[in-house]
Protein backbone atom coordinates (compact mmCIF):
# COMPACT_ATOMS: atom_id res chain seq x y z
CA UNK A 1 0.00 0.00 0.00
CA UNK A 2 1.24 3.47 -0.90
CA UNK A 3 -0.18 6.52 0.84
CA UNK A 4 0.63 10.21 0.39
CA UNK A 5 -1.07 12.82 2.53
CA UNK A 6 -0.69 16.56 1.89
CA UNK A 7 2.69 16.17 0.28
CA UNK A 8 4.73 19.20 -0.77
CA UNK A 9 8.05 19.33 -2.55
CA UNK A 10 9.83 22.59 -3.03
CA UNK A 11 13.23 22.57 -4.73
CA UNK A 12 16.06 24.82 -3.57
CA UNK A 13 15.63 26.90 -6.76
CA UNK A 14 12.15 27.88 -5.55
CA UNK A 15 10.11 25.67 -7.86
CA UNK A 16 7.26 23.81 -6.15
CA UNK A 17 6.96 20.52 -8.00
CA UNK A 18 4.44 18.85 -5.72
CA UNK A 19 1.83 21.03 -4.10
CA UNK A 20 -0.44 19.37 -1.53
CA UNK A 21 -0.78 15.98 -3.17
CA UNK A 22 -3.01 13.22 -1.73
CA UNK A 23 -3.27 9.67 -2.99
CA UNK A 24 -3.72 6.11 -1.81
CA UNK A 25 -2.79 3.10 -3.90
CA UNK A 26 -3.66 -0.38 -2.59
CA UNK A 27 -1.41 -3.40 -2.82
CA UNK A 28 -1.92 -5.18 -6.16
CA UNK A 29 -3.29 -2.17 -8.05
CA UNK A 30 -2.18 -1.02 -11.50
CA UNK A 31 -2.11 2.76 -11.90
CA UNK A 32 -1.06 5.09 -14.71
CA UNK A 33 0.38 8.47 -13.88
CA UNK A 34 -0.36 10.93 -16.70
CA UNK A 35 -0.06 14.65 -17.19
CA UNK A 36 1.80 17.29 -19.17
CA UNK A 37 5.58 17.70 -18.93
CA UNK A 38 6.61 19.67 -15.88
CA UNK A 39 3.41 18.85 -14.00
CA UNK A 40 5.28 17.07 -11.20
CA UNK A 41 4.89 13.46 -12.42
CA UNK A 42 8.57 12.69 -12.10
CA UNK A 43 8.90 14.13 -8.63
CA UNK A 44 5.73 12.32 -7.55
CA UNK A 45 7.15 9.00 -8.76
CA UNK A 46 10.65 9.59 -7.42
CA UNK A 47 9.24 10.25 -3.97
CA UNK A 48 7.91 6.68 -3.85
CA UNK A 49 11.42 5.20 -3.79
CA UNK A 50 12.88 8.18 -1.95
CA UNK A 51 14.98 9.48 -4.77
CA UNK A 52 13.32 12.75 -3.79
CA UNK A 53 12.41 13.70 -0.23
CA UNK A 54 9.15 15.52 0.50
CA UNK A 55 9.47 18.95 2.05
CA UNK A 56 6.22 18.46 3.97
CA UNK A 57 3.55 15.81 4.42
CA UNK A 58 3.34 12.07 4.97
CA UNK A 59 4.49 9.35 2.58
CA UNK A 60 4.10 5.70 3.43
CA UNK A 61 5.16 2.70 1.34
CA UNK A 62 4.26 -0.51 3.16
CA UNK A 63 5.59 -0.13 6.67
CA UNK A 64 8.19 2.47 5.61
CA UNK A 65 7.72 6.11 6.61
CA UNK A 66 9.57 7.86 3.79
CA UNK A 67 9.61 11.34 5.27
CA UNK A 68 11.08 10.47 8.65
CA UNK A 69 13.25 7.51 7.62
CA UNK A 70 16.99 7.46 8.15
CA UNK A 71 19.30 7.36 5.14
CA UNK A 72 20.71 4.04 6.21
CA UNK A 73 17.26 2.45 5.91
CA UNK A 74 16.75 3.54 2.29
CA UNK A 75 18.37 0.39 0.85
CA UNK A 76 15.79 -1.75 2.64
CA UNK A 77 12.94 0.30 1.17
CA UNK A 78 14.44 -0.06 -2.30
CA UNK A 79 14.38 -3.83 -1.99
CA UNK A 80 10.59 -3.58 -1.89
CA UNK A 81 10.32 -1.14 -4.79
CA UNK A 82 11.59 -2.12 -8.24
CA UNK A 83 12.22 0.64 -10.78
CA UNK A 84 12.32 0.60 -14.60
CA UNK A 85 13.40 3.56 -16.76
CA UNK A 86 12.96 4.75 -20.30
CA UNK A 87 16.70 4.26 -20.97
CA UNK A 88 16.91 0.74 -19.45
CA UNK A 89 20.18 1.35 -17.55
CA UNK A 90 21.71 -2.05 -18.27
CA UNK A 91 25.42 -2.65 -17.69
CA UNK A 92 26.98 -3.02 -21.16
CA UNK A 93 29.88 -5.21 -20.07
CA UNK A 94 27.65 -7.82 -18.45
CA UNK A 95 25.57 -10.49 -20.17
CA UNK A 96 21.81 -10.72 -19.80
CA UNK A 97 22.23 -13.30 -17.05
CA UNK A 98 24.88 -11.24 -15.24
CA UNK A 99 22.84 -8.04 -15.44
CA UNK A 100 19.95 -9.64 -13.58
CA UNK A 101 22.14 -11.63 -11.20
CA UNK A 102 24.00 -8.39 -10.39
CA UNK A 103 20.88 -6.88 -8.80
CA UNK A 104 20.60 -9.89 -6.53
CA UNK A 105 24.31 -10.20 -5.75
CA UNK A 106 24.57 -6.64 -4.47
CA UNK A 107 21.84 -7.34 -1.93
CA UNK A 108 23.83 -10.43 -0.94
CA UNK A 109 21.43 -13.15 -2.02
CA UNK A 110 22.57 -16.75 -1.92
CA UNK A 111 24.15 -17.88 -5.26
CA UNK A 112 21.80 -20.87 -5.54
CA UNK A 113 18.78 -18.62 -5.05
CA UNK A 114 20.15 -16.19 -7.64
CA UNK A 115 20.58 -18.86 -10.30
CA UNK A 116 17.05 -20.16 -9.85
CA UNK A 117 15.42 -16.73 -9.73
CA UNK A 118 17.26 -15.33 -12.79
CA UNK A 119 15.96 -18.23 -14.90
CA UNK A 120 12.48 -17.67 -13.47
CA UNK A 121 12.29 -13.96 -14.37
CA UNK A 122 13.89 -14.53 -17.78
CA UNK A 123 11.18 -17.07 -18.45
CA UNK A 124 8.56 -14.52 -17.38
CA UNK A 125 9.82 -11.90 -19.84
CA UNK A 126 10.31 -14.58 -22.51
CA UNK A 127 14.05 -14.11 -23.10
CA UNK A 128 15.54 -17.29 -21.65
CA UNK A 129 17.17 -18.03 -25.02
CA UNK A 130 19.15 -14.75 -24.95
CA UNK A 131 20.74 -15.46 -21.59
CA UNK A 132 24.35 -15.24 -22.82
CA UNK A 133 23.94 -12.15 -24.98
CA UNK A 134 25.16 -8.67 -24.22
CA UNK A 135 22.76 -5.67 -24.09
CA UNK A 136 24.05 -4.19 -27.36
CA UNK A 137 23.10 -7.41 -29.15
CA UNK A 138 19.46 -6.95 -28.15
CA UNK A 139 16.64 -4.78 -29.55
CA UNK A 140 15.21 -1.90 -27.48
CA UNK A 141 12.16 -3.93 -26.50
CA UNK A 142 14.33 -6.84 -25.43
CA UNK A 143 16.55 -4.56 -23.38
CA UNK A 144 13.51 -3.16 -21.62
CA UNK A 145 12.31 -6.67 -20.87
CA UNK A 146 15.70 -7.43 -19.29
CA UNK A 147 15.44 -4.22 -17.26
CA UNK A 148 12.00 -5.32 -16.03
CA UNK A 149 13.34 -8.78 -15.21
CA UNK A 150 16.09 -7.14 -13.18
CA UNK A 151 13.62 -4.85 -11.39
CA UNK A 152 11.48 -7.77 -10.21
CA UNK A 153 14.37 -10.18 -9.48
CA UNK A 154 14.35 -9.26 -5.79
CA UNK A 155 10.56 -9.73 -5.65
CA UNK A 156 9.56 -6.15 -4.85
CA UNK A 157 5.99 -5.47 -3.75
CA UNK A 158 5.86 -2.38 -5.96
CA UNK A 159 7.13 -1.94 -9.51
CA UNK A 160 7.58 1.63 -10.70
CA UNK A 161 7.95 2.17 -14.44
CA UNK A 162 8.94 5.65 -15.58
CA UNK A 163 8.05 5.96 -19.28
CA UNK A 164 8.97 2.33 -19.96
CA UNK A 165 7.72 2.48 -23.53
CA UNK A 166 9.06 5.95 -24.31
CA UNK A 167 11.74 4.66 -26.68
CA UNK A 168 9.76 1.80 -28.20
CA UNK A 169 7.48 1.30 -31.23
CA UNK A 170 3.76 0.54 -30.65
CA UNK A 171 3.97 -3.25 -31.11
CA UNK A 172 6.93 -3.57 -28.77
CA UNK A 173 5.20 -1.27 -26.31
CA UNK A 174 2.23 -3.65 -26.23
CA UNK A 175 4.56 -6.56 -25.49
CA UNK A 176 6.02 -4.64 -22.56
CA UNK A 177 2.49 -3.91 -21.32
CA UNK A 178 1.65 -7.60 -21.44
CA UNK A 179 4.62 -8.35 -19.22
CA UNK A 180 3.72 -5.58 -16.75
CA UNK A 181 0.14 -6.90 -16.61
CA UNK A 182 1.38 -10.39 -15.90
CA UNK A 183 3.60 -9.11 -13.08
CA UNK A 184 0.58 -7.23 -11.74
CA UNK A 185 -1.63 -10.31 -11.74
CA UNK A 186 0.95 -12.02 -9.53
CA UNK A 187 0.17 -9.41 -6.84
CA UNK A 188 2.79 -6.73 -7.46
CA UNK A 189 1.57 -3.13 -7.43
CA UNK A 190 2.49 -1.48 -10.75
CA UNK A 191 2.75 2.29 -11.12
CA UNK A 192 3.53 3.53 -14.61
CA UNK A 193 4.19 7.10 -15.71
CA UNK A 194 3.48 7.49 -19.41
CA UNK A 195 2.74 9.84 -22.30
CA UNK A 196 1.40 6.99 -24.40
CA UNK A 197 -2.34 7.71 -24.85
CA UNK A 198 -2.95 4.60 -26.92
CA UNK A 199 -1.79 2.29 -24.15
CA UNK A 200 -3.77 4.09 -21.44
CA UNK A 201 -6.93 4.08 -23.54
CA UNK A 202 -6.62 0.44 -24.60
CA UNK A 203 -5.17 -1.30 -21.57
CA UNK A 204 -7.64 0.06 -19.02
CA UNK A 205 -6.47 0.76 -15.48
CA UNK A 206 -6.73 3.42 -12.81
CA UNK A 207 -5.52 6.81 -14.11
CA UNK A 208 -3.94 9.48 -11.89
CA UNK A 209 -3.63 12.79 -13.74
CA UNK A 210 -1.08 15.17 -12.27
CA UNK A 211 -1.14 18.91 -12.93
CA UNK A 212 0.53 21.72 -11.02
CA UNK A 213 1.83 19.28 -8.45
CA UNK A 214 -1.58 17.83 -7.54
CA UNK A 215 -3.77 14.93 -8.60
CA UNK A 216 -6.53 16.60 -10.62
CA UNK A 217 -8.23 13.41 -11.79
CA UNK A 218 -8.35 9.97 -10.23
CA UNK A 219 -10.38 7.58 -12.36
CA UNK A 220 -10.74 3.81 -12.29
CA UNK A 221 -10.60 2.36 -15.84
CA UNK A 222 -9.85 5.92 -16.97
CA UNK A 223 -8.74 7.49 -20.26
CA UNK A 224 -5.56 9.28 -21.07
CA UNK A 225 -7.52 12.52 -21.32
CA UNK A 226 -4.96 14.71 -23.04
CA UNK A 227 -4.39 15.54 -26.68
CA UNK A 228 -1.86 13.46 -28.40
CA UNK B 1 30.51 -9.37 6.34
CA UNK B 2 30.07 -12.66 4.53
CA UNK B 3 33.18 -14.31 3.06
CA UNK B 4 31.48 -14.31 -0.33
CA UNK B 5 30.88 -10.57 -0.12
CA UNK B 6 34.44 -9.87 0.98
CA UNK B 7 35.76 -11.90 -1.94
CA UNK B 8 33.52 -9.95 -4.29
CA UNK B 9 34.76 -6.59 -2.93
CA UNK B 10 38.39 -7.71 -3.24
CA UNK B 11 37.91 -8.81 -6.85
CA UNK B 12 36.15 -5.53 -7.69
CA UNK B 13 39.03 -3.52 -6.17
CA UNK B 14 41.71 -5.50 -7.97
CA UNK B 15 39.83 -5.12 -11.25
CA UNK B 16 39.72 -1.34 -11.00
CA UNK B 17 43.36 -1.17 -9.86
CA UNK B 18 44.15 -2.87 -13.16
CA UNK B 19 41.69 -0.80 -15.17
CA UNK B 20 43.20 2.52 -13.95
CA UNK B 21 46.70 1.09 -14.30
CA UNK B 22 48.72 4.29 -14.70
CA UNK B 23 46.88 6.24 -12.03
CA UNK B 24 47.26 3.32 -9.64
CA UNK B 25 50.96 3.12 -10.42
CA UNK B 26 51.41 6.83 -9.74
CA UNK B 27 49.58 6.55 -6.44
CA UNK B 28 51.55 3.44 -5.43
CA UNK B 29 54.84 5.18 -6.29
CA UNK B 30 53.85 8.20 -4.24
CA UNK B 31 53.18 6.01 -1.23
CA UNK B 32 56.45 4.14 -1.80
CA UNK B 33 58.57 7.31 -1.99
CA UNK B 34 56.82 8.83 1.01
CA UNK B 35 57.28 5.77 3.15
CA UNK B 36 60.86 5.28 2.02
CA UNK B 37 61.64 8.71 3.41
CA UNK B 38 59.50 8.27 6.50
CA UNK B 39 61.11 4.90 7.18
CA UNK B 40 64.74 5.97 6.68
CA UNK B 41 64.11 9.05 8.70
CA UNK B 42 62.47 7.30 11.61
CA UNK B 43 65.17 4.60 11.59
CA UNK B 44 67.85 7.26 11.73
CA UNK B 45 66.15 9.32 14.42
CA UNK B 46 65.46 6.33 16.60
CA UNK B 47 69.09 5.21 16.43
CA UNK B 48 70.47 8.67 17.16
CA UNK B 49 68.02 8.85 20.02
CA UNK B 50 69.22 5.47 21.28
CA UNK B 51 72.85 6.58 21.12
CA UNK B 52 72.10 9.88 22.83
CA UNK B 53 70.20 8.09 25.57
CA UNK B 54 73.04 5.60 25.95
CA UNK B 55 75.44 8.49 26.34
CA UNK B 56 73.16 10.37 28.65
CA UNK B 57 72.63 7.37 30.86
CA UNK B 58 76.32 6.99 31.20
CA UNK B 59 76.87 8.07 34.82
CA UNK B 60 80.63 8.36 34.58
CA UNK B 61 82.68 11.53 34.52
CA UNK B 62 86.21 11.21 33.23
CA UNK B 63 88.65 13.33 35.16
CA UNK B 64 92.00 13.62 33.34
CA UNK B 65 94.91 14.01 35.75
CA UNK B 66 97.48 16.67 35.06
CA UNK B 67 100.68 15.04 33.75
CA UNK B 68 102.72 17.03 36.26
CA UNK B 69 100.92 15.60 39.28
CA UNK B 70 102.94 13.23 41.44
CA UNK B 71 101.59 10.18 43.24
CA UNK B 72 100.79 12.08 46.46
CA UNK B 73 98.85 14.72 44.61
CA UNK B 74 97.00 11.98 42.75
CA UNK B 75 96.01 10.32 46.03
CA UNK B 76 94.81 13.69 47.34
CA UNK B 77 92.74 14.26 44.21
CA UNK B 78 91.20 10.80 44.56
CA UNK B 79 90.13 11.54 48.12
CA UNK B 80 88.71 14.92 47.12
CA UNK B 81 86.78 13.37 44.27
CA UNK B 82 85.31 10.63 46.42
CA UNK B 83 84.09 13.13 49.00
CA UNK B 84 82.22 15.19 46.40
CA UNK B 85 78.43 15.11 46.71
CA UNK B 86 76.62 12.46 44.65
CA UNK B 87 79.76 10.54 43.80
CA UNK B 88 79.36 6.81 44.01
CA UNK B 89 82.74 5.31 43.09
CA UNK B 90 86.08 6.55 41.87
CA UNK B 91 88.26 4.24 39.77
CA UNK B 92 91.74 4.80 38.52
CA UNK B 93 92.64 3.98 34.97
CA UNK B 94 96.26 4.37 33.93
CA UNK B 95 97.36 5.80 30.57
CA UNK B 96 98.49 2.26 29.63
CA UNK B 97 95.08 0.76 30.16
CA UNK B 98 93.49 3.74 28.38
CA UNK B 99 95.69 3.04 25.37
CA UNK B 100 94.75 -0.64 25.47
CA UNK B 101 91.09 0.38 25.14
CA UNK B 102 91.85 2.62 22.18
CA UNK B 103 93.77 -0.20 20.48
CA UNK B 104 90.83 -2.49 21.19
CA UNK B 105 88.34 -0.15 19.47
CA UNK B 106 90.34 1.41 16.71
CA UNK B 107 93.02 -1.14 15.80
CA UNK B 108 96.64 -2.10 16.24
CA UNK B 109 98.00 1.00 14.52
CA UNK B 110 97.71 2.74 17.86
CA UNK B 111 100.29 0.35 19.37
CA UNK B 112 102.87 2.83 18.03
CA UNK B 113 102.07 5.03 21.01
CA UNK B 114 103.26 2.49 23.59
CA UNK B 115 105.48 3.61 26.48
CA UNK B 116 106.76 7.17 26.52
CA UNK B 117 105.03 8.04 23.26
CA UNK B 118 101.64 7.51 24.90
CA UNK B 119 99.79 10.84 24.50
CA UNK B 120 97.01 9.89 26.91
CA UNK B 121 96.39 10.95 30.50
CA UNK B 122 95.89 8.93 33.63
CA UNK B 123 92.22 9.10 34.39
CA UNK B 124 89.88 8.90 37.35
CA UNK B 125 86.56 7.48 36.25
CA UNK B 126 84.05 8.97 38.63
CA UNK B 127 80.66 7.29 38.71
CA UNK B 128 77.85 9.44 39.99
CA UNK B 129 74.77 8.03 41.66
CA UNK B 130 72.47 9.11 38.81
CA UNK B 131 72.80 10.55 35.25
CA UNK B 132 71.33 13.94 36.22
CA UNK B 133 74.23 14.64 38.58
CA UNK B 134 77.06 14.19 36.10
CA UNK B 135 77.08 17.83 35.01
CA UNK B 136 77.32 19.14 38.60
CA UNK B 137 80.02 16.66 39.56
CA UNK B 138 81.99 17.47 36.41
CA UNK B 139 81.87 21.16 37.21
CA UNK B 140 83.12 20.67 40.76
CA UNK B 141 85.85 18.28 39.62
CA UNK B 142 87.07 20.81 37.10
CA UNK B 143 87.78 23.28 39.91
CA UNK B 144 90.01 20.85 41.79
CA UNK B 145 93.78 21.02 41.69
CA UNK B 146 95.81 18.83 39.31
CA UNK B 147 92.87 18.29 36.96
CA UNK B 148 93.78 18.68 33.27
CA UNK B 149 90.29 18.42 31.94
CA UNK B 150 86.92 16.83 32.61
CA UNK B 151 84.62 15.10 30.19
CA UNK B 152 81.19 13.54 30.56
CA UNK B 153 78.58 12.05 28.21
CA UNK B 154 75.86 14.55 29.01
CA UNK B 155 77.48 17.35 27.02
CA UNK B 156 77.71 15.21 23.89
CA UNK B 157 74.19 13.98 24.44
CA UNK B 158 72.86 17.53 24.73
CA UNK B 159 74.40 18.41 21.38
CA UNK B 160 73.00 15.27 19.78
CA UNK B 161 69.51 15.99 21.08
CA UNK B 162 69.67 19.55 19.76
CA UNK B 163 70.74 18.47 16.27
CA UNK B 164 68.12 15.76 16.31
CA UNK B 165 65.37 18.26 17.08
CA UNK B 166 66.28 20.42 14.09
CA UNK B 167 66.50 17.45 11.77
CA UNK B 168 63.21 16.16 13.05
CA UNK B 169 61.34 19.44 12.51
CA UNK B 170 62.57 19.81 8.94
CA UNK B 171 61.84 16.17 8.26
CA UNK B 172 58.30 16.37 9.59
CA UNK B 173 57.51 19.21 7.17
CA UNK B 174 58.90 17.34 4.16
CA UNK B 175 57.16 14.13 5.13
CA UNK B 176 53.90 16.02 5.73
CA UNK B 177 54.02 17.40 2.20
CA UNK B 178 54.74 13.96 0.79
CA UNK B 179 51.92 12.34 2.73
CA UNK B 180 49.53 14.98 1.36
CA UNK B 181 50.71 14.26 -2.19
CA UNK B 182 50.16 10.56 -1.71
CA UNK B 183 46.69 11.11 -0.24
CA UNK B 184 45.82 13.42 -3.14
CA UNK B 185 46.97 10.92 -5.77
CA UNK B 186 45.07 8.10 -4.13
CA UNK B 187 41.88 10.11 -3.85
CA UNK B 188 42.19 11.01 -7.52
CA UNK B 189 42.58 7.38 -8.50
CA UNK B 190 39.52 6.44 -6.50
CA UNK B 191 37.57 9.34 -8.00
CA UNK B 192 38.29 7.99 -11.48
CA UNK B 193 37.12 4.55 -10.39
CA UNK B 194 33.92 6.03 -9.01
CA UNK B 195 33.31 7.97 -12.23
CA UNK B 196 33.91 4.94 -14.43
CA UNK B 197 31.43 2.95 -12.38
CA UNK B 198 28.64 5.54 -12.19
CA UNK B 199 25.98 3.36 -13.78
CA UNK B 200 26.86 0.40 -11.60
CA UNK B 201 26.63 2.55 -8.49
CA UNK B 202 23.28 3.94 -9.61
CA UNK B 203 21.91 0.45 -10.17
CA UNK B 204 23.27 -0.78 -6.84
CA UNK B 205 21.48 2.07 -5.09
CA UNK B 206 18.25 1.42 -6.98
CA UNK B 207 18.06 -2.25 -6.14
CA UNK B 208 18.88 -1.61 -2.48
CA UNK B 209 22.56 -2.41 -1.96
CA UNK B 210 23.58 -1.02 1.44
CA UNK B 211 25.78 2.06 1.50
CA UNK B 212 28.65 0.10 2.96
CA UNK B 213 28.33 -2.53 0.26
CA UNK B 214 28.83 0.26 -2.27
CA UNK B 215 31.69 1.89 -0.37
CA UNK B 216 33.80 -1.14 0.50
CA UNK B 217 35.39 -1.82 -2.92
CA UNK B 218 36.63 1.79 -3.13
CA UNK B 219 37.96 1.73 0.40
CA UNK B 220 39.72 -1.58 -0.25
CA UNK B 221 41.18 -0.22 -3.49
CA UNK B 222 42.71 2.72 -1.61
CA UNK B 223 44.01 0.48 1.16
CA UNK B 224 45.51 -1.87 -1.45
CA UNK B 225 47.34 1.03 -3.10
CA UNK B 226 48.76 1.97 0.31
CA UNK B 227 49.63 -1.63 1.13
CA UNK B 228 51.41 -2.34 -2.16
CA UNK B 229 53.13 1.04 -1.97
CA UNK B 230 54.54 0.31 1.49
CA UNK B 231 55.93 -3.09 0.55
CA UNK B 232 58.75 -1.70 -1.57
CA UNK B 233 60.21 0.65 1.08
CA UNK B 234 59.80 -1.98 3.82
CA UNK B 235 61.91 -4.43 1.85
CA UNK B 236 64.46 -1.80 0.89
CA UNK B 237 64.89 -0.40 4.38
CA UNK B 238 65.14 -3.86 5.93
CA UNK B 239 67.98 -4.77 3.60
CA UNK B 240 69.74 -1.45 4.09
CA UNK B 241 69.41 -1.47 7.86
CA UNK B 242 70.86 -4.96 8.28
CA UNK B 243 73.88 -3.85 6.22
CA UNK B 244 74.34 -0.65 8.22
CA UNK B 245 73.85 -2.51 11.48
CA UNK B 246 76.65 -4.95 10.63
CA UNK B 247 79.06 -2.12 9.85
CA UNK B 248 77.97 -0.07 12.88
CA UNK B 249 78.31 -2.97 15.28
CA UNK B 250 81.93 -3.57 14.25
CA UNK B 251 82.65 0.11 14.68
CA UNK B 252 81.02 0.42 18.10
CA UNK B 253 82.36 -2.83 19.54
CA UNK B 254 84.20 -2.32 22.82
CA UNK B 255 81.95 0.58 23.83
CA UNK B 256 78.66 0.07 25.51
CA UNK B 257 76.87 2.09 22.84
CA UNK B 258 74.97 0.10 20.25
CA UNK B 259 72.50 0.51 17.38
CA UNK B 260 69.02 -0.92 17.79
CA UNK B 261 69.11 -4.62 16.96
CA UNK B 262 67.29 -5.46 13.69
CA UNK B 263 65.19 -8.22 15.21
CA UNK B 264 62.48 -6.32 17.03
CA UNK B 265 63.30 -2.92 15.46
CA UNK B 266 62.80 -3.81 11.77
CA UNK B 267 59.66 -5.70 12.63
CA UNK B 268 58.26 -2.69 14.49
CA UNK B 269 59.20 -0.11 11.88
CA UNK B 270 58.07 -2.42 9.05
CA UNK B 271 54.63 -3.00 10.51
CA UNK B 272 54.33 0.71 11.31
CA UNK B 273 55.10 1.54 7.66
CA UNK B 274 52.56 -0.99 6.37
CA UNK B 275 49.99 0.47 8.74
CA UNK B 276 50.78 4.04 7.66
CA UNK B 277 50.52 2.99 4.00
CA UNK B 278 47.12 1.40 4.53
CA UNK B 279 45.87 4.38 6.54
CA UNK B 280 47.06 6.86 3.88
CA UNK B 281 45.25 4.76 1.26
CA UNK B 282 42.07 4.56 3.28
CA UNK B 283 42.09 8.30 3.99
CA UNK B 284 42.70 9.08 0.31
CA UNK B 285 39.77 6.97 -0.80
CA UNK B 286 37.50 8.21 2.00
CA UNK B 287 37.94 11.74 0.69
CA UNK B 288 36.70 10.72 -2.75
CA UNK B 289 33.97 8.50 -1.37
CA UNK B 290 32.59 11.39 0.64
CA UNK B 291 32.76 13.86 -2.21
CA UNK B 292 31.80 11.80 -5.22
CA UNK B 293 29.81 8.87 -3.91
CA UNK B 294 26.52 10.23 -2.70
CA UNK B 295 25.16 7.16 -1.00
Amino acid sequence: MIEMINVYKKYPNGITAVNGLNVRIEQGEFAYVVGPSGAGKSTFIKMMYREEIATKGTIKVGEFDLVNMKDKDIPYLRRHVGVVFQDFKLLPRLTVYENIAYAMEVVEKNPKVIKKRVLEVLDLVGLKHKIRMFPNELSGGEQQRIAIARAIANMPRVLIADEPTGNLDPDTSMEIMAILEQINTQGTTVIMATHNSQIVNVVKHRVLAVENGRIVRDQLEGDYGYEG
Amino acid sequence: MKVRTLKRHLIESLKSLKRNGWMSLAAISAVAVTLLLVGSFVAMLMNVNKLATDIENDVSVRVYIDLAADEKEQKKLETELSTLKNVDTVEFSSRESELKQVVGSYGNEFNLFQGDDNPLYDVFIVNTDSPENTAAVAKKAEALENVAKVNYGGATADNLFKTMNTVRNVGVIIIGALVLTAVFLISNTIRITIMSRRTEIEIMKLVGATNWFIRWPFLIEGALIGFIGSFIPVAFISFLYVTIYDIGTTYLSGTYFALLTPSPFLFQIGSAMLAIGIVIGAIGSSISIRRFLKV
